[in-house]
């Protein structure tokens, strides 16, 4: 069996700019994958070749085993794209815009499974307005609803739940989730890497066109070196006994990383010495951001 | 096919759902020409034989009407779902460049059509019009609104801004048009003159489609005909190519 998207050797230019250099991964189906980076780190890129709207230099991509220039046709019925701007037609209706949608992909009669998408996507009331009446968080659901017209095996959300409130979110997470459990194969790219970490199976992190790292969820954070401590000292202390690097916040709240576990009792032996008196102490997991900020700075 | 028809009628609807400013408001324009040039031409200029200047002018007006929409419908919907980035519907799906090449030309020569013949469809009012060769209407009909809405794709894809496109119309496509014989016969012209407009094409849409109604015309139809078909093949090619290869469309 074919992987859902095949990634092999992506290089793009865009004049002097480095959108893409040399990357290759693979995504299996039904996997839910996040795709990481900083602005600029060539993730829409990397989307926009996926999904045929800018080419490659070098390299090729496949999804679901079809070439994306050579079997285009194939390619672009496995995949549904929801774009990171929030774009419209504003000629139309909400289900005129995914009546037309669904045509294209040459689904003429898709009423039944439009309108599921229109009530899960809780659009119902919306589905005879015009798009330019909706807010910005009922686009947002118009372009996934568009993105899945056609049923596509591999789905790609780029940013999709940027400028979104959260009851939405929620709303778009389980309705997402629900599709991935059902086969679908997810890409997400998210700058909220909560949600990254609580969704993905396995994320891609791409820094400069390059991919830095690519690993189950769990690796990632397992990656991360060191015990991170959230402590409450009792007022009068000095600041100075503190290791380097911690973070101190009002009320005596103090976040700090220690190498090892072996480093915690020397800690506290200077704390005592200095007077500073621990009132409470919290071992803080390990998440995405940090490893997220440790594979950047260290690439 | 399926998707091909989509795209042809969603440029159908586009232009259908505001009616008012692409069909009922050039249609009107043409007849305020119609009204002010035979005012005060009709008794001073007859072009043929036995043919008012009202009727002589009314076939260049409703040619010059459809050229003019045929390439703004194409050259309007393409520069909008560019700037708005909902061209990005399009591009998405599996729809093969050819297909939306047609979709994108058909919808055009459509509207150039309904305009051009809500321009005629007035000719009782102020005159009565003959219809010698009705095939040779239709031909050139179809031909020019074919070359003008492959123009408006060509000028769709090239222009980043409204403002380019507004020049493209203004600099070439309206100058073309006025100067194609629509209120005169080049024959009418000096030597010099008569020479340029032999070089614009869509003289030879205006007078190949005239002839169609009074069998008279500045040039034979079949030299009309093999001009503008030429000019037609030559553009749908270029602007197929670019549409092949992506320009402007896909980076």
């Amino acid at each position: 069996m074919p992987p859902a998207i095949e990634v092999r050797g992506a290089h793009k230019r865009f004049g002097s700019v480095r959108a893409l250099s040399d990357v290759s991964l693979e995504i299996a189906e039904g996997e839910f994958f996040g795709l990481l980076g900083p602005n600029g780190a060539g993730k829409t890129t990397l989307i926009s070749a996926l999904a045929g709207l800018t080419r490659l230099d070098q390299g090729s991509l496949k999804v679901m085993g079809h070439d994306v220039v050579g079997a285009y046709q194939s390619a672009r019925r496995s995949l549904g794209v929801v774009p990171q701007e929030l774009v419209f037609d504003p000629f139309f209706s909400v289900r005129e815009t995914l009546r037309i949608q669904s045509g294209y992909f040459g689904l003429r009669r898709n009423d039944v499974w439009i309108d599921s998408i229109i009530d899960r996507l809780e659009l119902t009331d919306k589905a005879d307005a015009n798009m330019r009446s909706l807010s910005g968080g009922m686009k947002r659901r118009v372009l996934v609803a568009q993105a899945l017209v056609h049923k596509p095996p591999v789905i790609i959300l780029d940013e999709p739940t940027a400028g979104v409130d959260v009851e939405l979110r929620q709303g778009l997470w389980s309705f997402v989730s629900e599709l991935n459990r059902a086969g679908h194969t997810i890409v997400l790219t998210t700058h909220y890497l909560e949600e990254a970490e609580s969704l993905c199976g396995r994320i891609a992190m791409l820094k400069q066109g390059r991919v830095v790292a690519l690993d189950s969820t769990r690796n990632l954070l397992g990656g991360i070196p060191g015990l991170r401590l959230r402590l409450r000292l009792a007022p009068g202390y000095s600041p100075q006994c503190l290791p380097e690097g911690s973070s101190v916040a009002p009320g005596g709240r103090v976040i700090l990383t220690l190498p090892t576990c072996a480093d915690l009792e020397p800690l506290l032996a200077r704390l005592r010495e200095n007077g500073a008196r621990v009132e409470e102490i919290e071992v803080l997991q390990a998440d995405l951001e940090e490893a997220f900020v440790s594979i950047m700075s260290s690439h | 096919m399926n998707g091909f028809l989509t795209l042809l009628q969603k440029e159908l609807l586009r232009f259908w759902k505001v009616s008012f400013q692409t069909v009922a408001a050039p249609v009107l324009t043409a007849l305020l020409y119609l009204l002010i040039f035979s005012h005060v031409l009709e008794s001073k200029l007859q072009v043929y034989p036995g043919v008012s200047y009202t009727a002589f002018l009314l076939p260049g007006l409703a040619m010059m009407s459809l050229l003019q929409n045929a390439f703004a419908n194409s050259s309007s919907s393409l520069i909008q779902s560019k700037i708005t980035g909902n061209l990005v519907f399009v591009l998405l799906t599996p729809l093969s460049p050819l297909q939306t090449y047609l979709a994108y030309v058909l919808a055009a020569l459509v509207r150039g059509l309904v305009v051009g013949a809500g321009v005629l469809a007035t000719a009782p009012v102020f005159t009565t019009l003959p219809v010698a060769n009705p095939g040779w209407i239709l031909l050139f009909a179809v031909l020019g609104g074919v070359l003008l809405a492959s123009l408006g794709v060509l000028a769709g894809i090239w222009a980043d801004k409204f403002d380019q496109l507004a020049a493209f119309q203004n600099f070439l496509i309206v100058p073309l048009t006025f100067l194609a014989g629509v209120f005169y016969s080049i024959h009418s012209l000096p030597p010099f003159w008569q020479q340029v407009s032999h070089l614009n094409p869509f003289f030879y849409l205006i007078d190949g489609f005239r002839y169609g109604f009074f069998g008279a015309s500045d040039v034979p139809p079949g030299l009309a005909f093999a001009v503008v078909g030429t000019a037609t093949l030559v553009l749908t090619t270029v602007t197929l190519r670019l549409f092949q290869s992506g320009y402007k469309l896909r980076g």
